[in-house]
């Protein structure tokens, strides 16, 4: 037999994003301590549509953690207490019984609030438009190990690469910027020979979106990384900033 | 726009001015320090050290304008930044928790910086644009610090100085792009330690003073 808790829930209601939004609670009762967090709110959403109200709209899809779909702060923290984990792996074990759960949306100027806890992250794509590919001919595929990539490299492209885009960075950060966002999408074609042709451009170009979209400037706080449920380096925004004056003083982009 | 305009006005740009102005204040006052902790060998070292420093008065006055044109950069674009940082996020948390990552010294990084400022500018006032004729800096130093205002005043100053340069040189080469698995721990490391000197160096001297006036 599983464990059973009762909590109390904070979570914020807005309508759509132009209503201002509030804070409403709602009382969790006799939740397995095996369910995720996002099955809770299922839970909690059944019987809030039993009383024939509006559930509380939450964004998820995989909920295996890694589509980075999901996400809201819990009690203070971006995808709540558990190290390197989505909100839908985190399990209500790590809660006590009777505690009281603040459950916010990211909040961000360029991530506007469609409901509830659902947030537009497309400013993310329109980074990733302006600059994060590489330009190929398509047709059959290349032969394989035409272009040499040392295995140390590729491991840290794919460390890079495990982004999921769930922009914990921006809601985490206190100042939402998006530095760590854009320095894993800058790192994982960096570091690869085929991202090289197009660093600089990439660069300027991505950083300067970063900038226009709203997001704040990076001072190193590294709360980024401590909520990022890929455990993204620092050292991605390291090597961003380090492309960043590459391309600045040593590339003809202008 | 002139792409060197350019290149400093982003985001990046502008935190690397942070970066090298604030290292460059990094590095003049280790020399400072150093400088004035000739007065624990007494009272003539002391002159003397000045007496030598005055003698290359045309680098002296080049590194006060060089200082000021760096204070005005760091300053201004600083506040630039603060308030950018601010309005990126309009609607603040309810309740918002560190997950670990931040720090005393971070998270207070634009508010030491304009305690500093304050405590530079009576700083100067009080050994820098003073009449020196009929006097000499060792008897406003000592003068200064016969009084425990003044002691605890500089003593609180410096540890302000101290909190901000414990973020402050690690995060200004994170944003020049020097993070390396080999260097990085040291700098890390040395920017603790750096910041703990600068503040029980600079804290010494006022108490030396008071004690063996």
């Amino acid at each position: 037999m599983s464990k059973t808790i009762n909590l109390t829930l904070k979570v914020w209601r807005q309508k759509g994003p132009e209503d201002k939004g509030h804070f409403e609670t709602y009382e969790a009762k006799d939740i397995s301590t095996d369910l995720s967090f996002l099955e809770m709110l299922d839970l909690v959403n059944e019987k809030i549509t039993l009383e024939g109200k509006d559930p509380i709209a939450f964004d998820n899809d995989c909920r295996e953690g890694i589509c980075g779909m999901c996400g809201a702060m819990v009690n203070g923290i971006a995808h709540g207490p558990q190290k390197a984990t989505t909100l839908c792996q985190l399990h209500m074990r790590h809660f006590e019984d009777g505690e009281i759960v603040v459950i916010e949306p990211w909040r961000a100027r360029p991530f506007k609030i469609i409901k509830d806890l659902v947030v537009d992250r497309s400013p993310f794509d329109k980074i990733i438009q302006s600059g994060g590919y590489i330009s190929v001919n398509t047709g059959s595929a290349p032969e394989a190990n035409t272009i040499p990539v040392p295995a140390q490299k590729a491991e840290l492209a794919m460390d890079a690469a495990a982004c999921i885009g769930c922009g914990a960075c921006v809601a985490a950060c206190p100042n939402a910027s998006a530095m760590l966002f854009v320095g894993a999408k800058i790192s994982h074609l960096a570091l690869l020979p085929q991202g090289r042709p197009e660093a600089a451009k990439r660069a300027l170009s991505m950083l300067r979106k970063m900038d226009e979209l709203g997001f704040g400037n990076c001072s190193n706080e590294t709360e980024c990384e401590a909520v990022c449920p890929k455990e993204i380096s620092i050292t991605n925004i390291a090597r961003f900033n380090r492309e960043y004056l590459k391309a600045s003083f040593g590339s003809s982009e202008k | 726009m002139n792409w060197f305009i350019r290149a400093f006005s982003s985001s990046i740009g502008k935190k690397q001015i942070m970066a090298v102005t604030g290292l460059a204040f990094c590095l003049f006052v280790t020399f400072h320090l150093l400088g004035n902790l000739t007065v624990y060998a007494g009272r003539d070292s002391f002159l003397s050290y000045v007496k030598h420093l005055h003698s290359w008065q045309w680098l002296v006055t080049a590194a006060e304008w060089i200082l000021l044109f760096f204070a005005v950069l760091h300053i201004s674009i600083g506040l630039l930044l603060f308030f950018e940082n601010l309005r990126a996020r309009p609607v603040r948390y309810a309740v918002k928790k560190s997950a670990g990552g931040r720090t005393i010294g971070s998270a207070t990084e634009p508010y030491t910086g304009l305690l500093i400022l304050g405590f530079i500018v009576v700083h100067l006032l009080k050994f820098r644009f003073v009449d020196k004729t009929g006097t000499n800096d060792f008897v406003i130093l000592s003068h200064t610090f016969s009084h425990w205002g003044w002691v605890l005043f500089y003593i609180v100053g410096v540890i302000i100085v101290a909190v901000h340069i414990s973020h402050g040189l690690w995060s200004g080469f994170q944003t020049l792009g020097v993070n390396h698995p080999k260097y990085m721990p040291f700098i890390r490391r040395f920017g603790t330690v750096l910041s703990f000197v600068i503040g029980a160096g600079f804290a010494s001297i006022p108490v030396l003073i008071i004690f063996t006036r």
